[in-house]
């Protein structure tokens, strides 16, 4: 965790990419690097990284992101400042990346300077709670999809296990189990397992290795 | 129990359609609706369905129209302008009495509007966007649980009753995601002895049609529909009470409206206001008699709208205007806070609000 200067969360549409991905630029932040996040999601029209603009902001993380997320207008636009992504290497960067493959096509021009540069982890983020990660081969299906739409190649997983308020232990650790089967049969490491704030300190969870403590985005007092 | 798993609204819905049987889908991408076309283009192949992208919004309704009238189970979905576009297909499904499910993911209007959520089609879903006597079924998800079971239950009614379903969702419920059960039960089929799969051991042909050549018979045809109607007001009406036993004002809401409204009236129970909701789960057939007898024991009644004042009327109907009836609305894409509930909740309290 946090020793590339570049991370791409890419996953399945709804894994839980954009809380994946701002918690870990925020956790960054945190240790005192200065980082920013580039919110290249071509997919999704709501729920995305600028839902936590204030956090993002509280925290000192950099938020680069299209004008027109949460707009009333659907363009699959990204920000010209997406470049800076790879132009400023003092900064550390955190890439959430629309859904499937049909996200992923987004790093098509960014791909190579990101493999040239050679600092960087792309991390496959799955919850095995979604129907279609519901087992190994659905997930294998779609990291393939994904590594070939996007042309790059997975380094490493995440756990990101969840049911929504309905999540328990059960459920995180469900995932732990996922992500290892997973790891077998791909050789990737398992990066980290996000966890919801609420679980961070029970005993249950203290013994997965690596944990990143997830803070939810607030979105709106009727979820 | 099976276990839960994690969908978003689009999703689950288009599942739950192919739990219900629906082999056939046909449709055109929209925002905030597009993931259901893009569940079925992945999931169909894989049922032995049939996935279909028309040209059109009116190519893919009256694509329903055709498969419809051989008697199988096929959907369309789309978002507010999509849905103005197949209102033409609507009207010749109600006068051909073919069942079908029709989808409306709202967004904000009129004309282009905008992405964000809405619930300003009420009208057009429940007035007849388009042409001639008829209704739709129209029913309301407010968590994505019933996304899935209203879809399952859509298939039912519009075979049951030889009619057109609604799905009036919006924006959000499209969108958002929560943890749902795919244990809907068994799918019950209905006999069509007049679907147009060939002649088999009947005498004559099998004709869909909703030209009519003769007045009193195209009369004739709008009557009988009409029967079958008032079994549906009688049998069907679907709706939730929240906290009605000591309310003193009503509120009246569906889908993210009534979410919202949840967590107002929670807020001014805690100040003391006796609030309670009625929440249509069929907004047609409309929960009237429900709303009657509320009437008889609160004092008002808030409707509470993701538009500038639709559903408020038939409020108004439906208690024959025997109590006062206010109302609260957002539109254009903007979703009201628990606390504009709240105030406005207050000011009828205190007498200050405007009657609608």
């Amino acid at each position: 965790m946090f020793d590339k200067r570049i991370t791409v969360f890419m996953g399945h549409y709804g894994s839980g990419k954009t809380f994946v991905s701002v918690n870990y630029a925020i956790t960054l932040a945190k240790m005192g690097k200065p980082v920013s996040i580039y919110d290249l999601d071509i997919v999704n029209p709501y729920f995305r990284t600028v839902d936590a603009l204030e956090t993002l902001n509280k925290a000192g993380v950099e938020l680069v992101v299209s004008p027109f997320a949460e707009t009333n207008v659907d363009i699959p636009a990204m920000n010209s400042k997406a470049y800076k992504m790879l132009d400023d290497k003092s900064r550390y960067a955190v890439a959430d990346i629309g859904g499937d493959d049909r996200g992923a096509l987004a790093l098509g021009r960014f791909y190579e300077r990101i493999m040239e540069e050679n600092n960087y982890d792309a991390l496959f983020v799955v919850n095995n709670f979604r129907p279609e990660t519901r087992d190994i081969d659905g997930a294998l299906e779609i990291m393939q999809e994904i590594e070939f739409s996007s042309k790059l190649k997975f380094t490493g997983l995440v756990n990101n296990a969840n049911l929504g308020k309905e999540t328990t232990i059960k459920t995180i650790l469900s995932g732990v189990d996922f992500t290892n089967k997973l790891s077998e049969k791909t050789g990737l490491p398992v990066k980290f397992t996000s966890v919801s704030k609420e679980f961070a300190d029970l005993d249950e969870i203290k013994k997965i290795k690596n944990v990143l403590p997830i803070e939810p985005i607030k979105y709106g007092d009727w979820l | 129990m099976a276990e839960k798993v994690l969908m978003k609204g689009n999703e689950a819905l288009a599942e739950a359609a192919i739990m219900a049987g629906c082999k056939y889908y046909f449709g055109y991408p929209i925002t905030p609706q597009t993931e259901v076309a893009a569940y079925m283009s992945k999931r169909m192949p894989k049922v032995g369905g049939t996935f279909l992208q028309a040209e059109s919004e009116i190519a893919a309704i009256n694509m329903v129209i055709g498969v419809a009238a051989c008697g199988k189970r096929v959907m369309t979905s789309s978002s507010s302008p999509g849905i103005s576009l197949k209102s033409e297909g609507i009207s010749y499904l109600a006068g051909c009495e073919l069942p079908a499910l029709i989808v409306n993911v709202q967004r904000g209007g009129p004309g282009l509007g905008g992405i964000q959520p809405s619930q300003s089609d009420y009208f057009q879903a429940l007035k007849g966007g388009g042409h001639g006597d008829y209704k739709l079924i129209v029913l309301a998800p407010a968590s994505i649980q019933e996304m899935v079971d209203l879809t399952f239950k859509g298939f039912d009614l519009a075979d049951k009753y030889r009619m057109q379903a609604m799905i009036l969702a919006d924006g959000t419920m499209g969108q958002m995601m929560e943890p749902v059960s795919l244990e809907l039960g068994e799918v019950k089929e209905y006999a069509k002895p007049w679907a147009t799969t060939g002649t088999g051991t009947h005498e004559g042909r099998n004709v869909v049609n909703s030209l009519s050549l003769s007045p009193a018979q195209l009369e004739e045809w709008n009557l009988s529909r009409y029967e079958r109607y008032k079994i549906v007001e009688r049998d069907e009406v679907m709706y939730e009470e929240f906290m009605m036993d000591d309310a003193d004002i009503c509120v009246v809401a569906f889908g993210i409206a009534a979410r919202v409204s949840k967590n107002a009236i929670l807020k001014a129970r805690e100040k003391g206001i006796k609030v309670g909701m009625i929440r249509p789960i069929t907004l047609w057939p409309f929960p009237k008699d429900a709303l009657k007898k509320a009437a008889g024991k609160v004092k008002s009644f808030l409707s509470v709208e993701l538009n500038m004042g639709q559903m408020v009327d038939d409020v108004k109907l439906a208690i024959d205007c025997s109590k006062p009836v206010y109302f609260y609305g957002r539109t254009g894409g903007v979703i009201m806070t628990p606390d504009e509930v709240l105030n406005k909740l207050e000011e009828i309290e205190k007498g200050e609000a405007k009657q609608w």
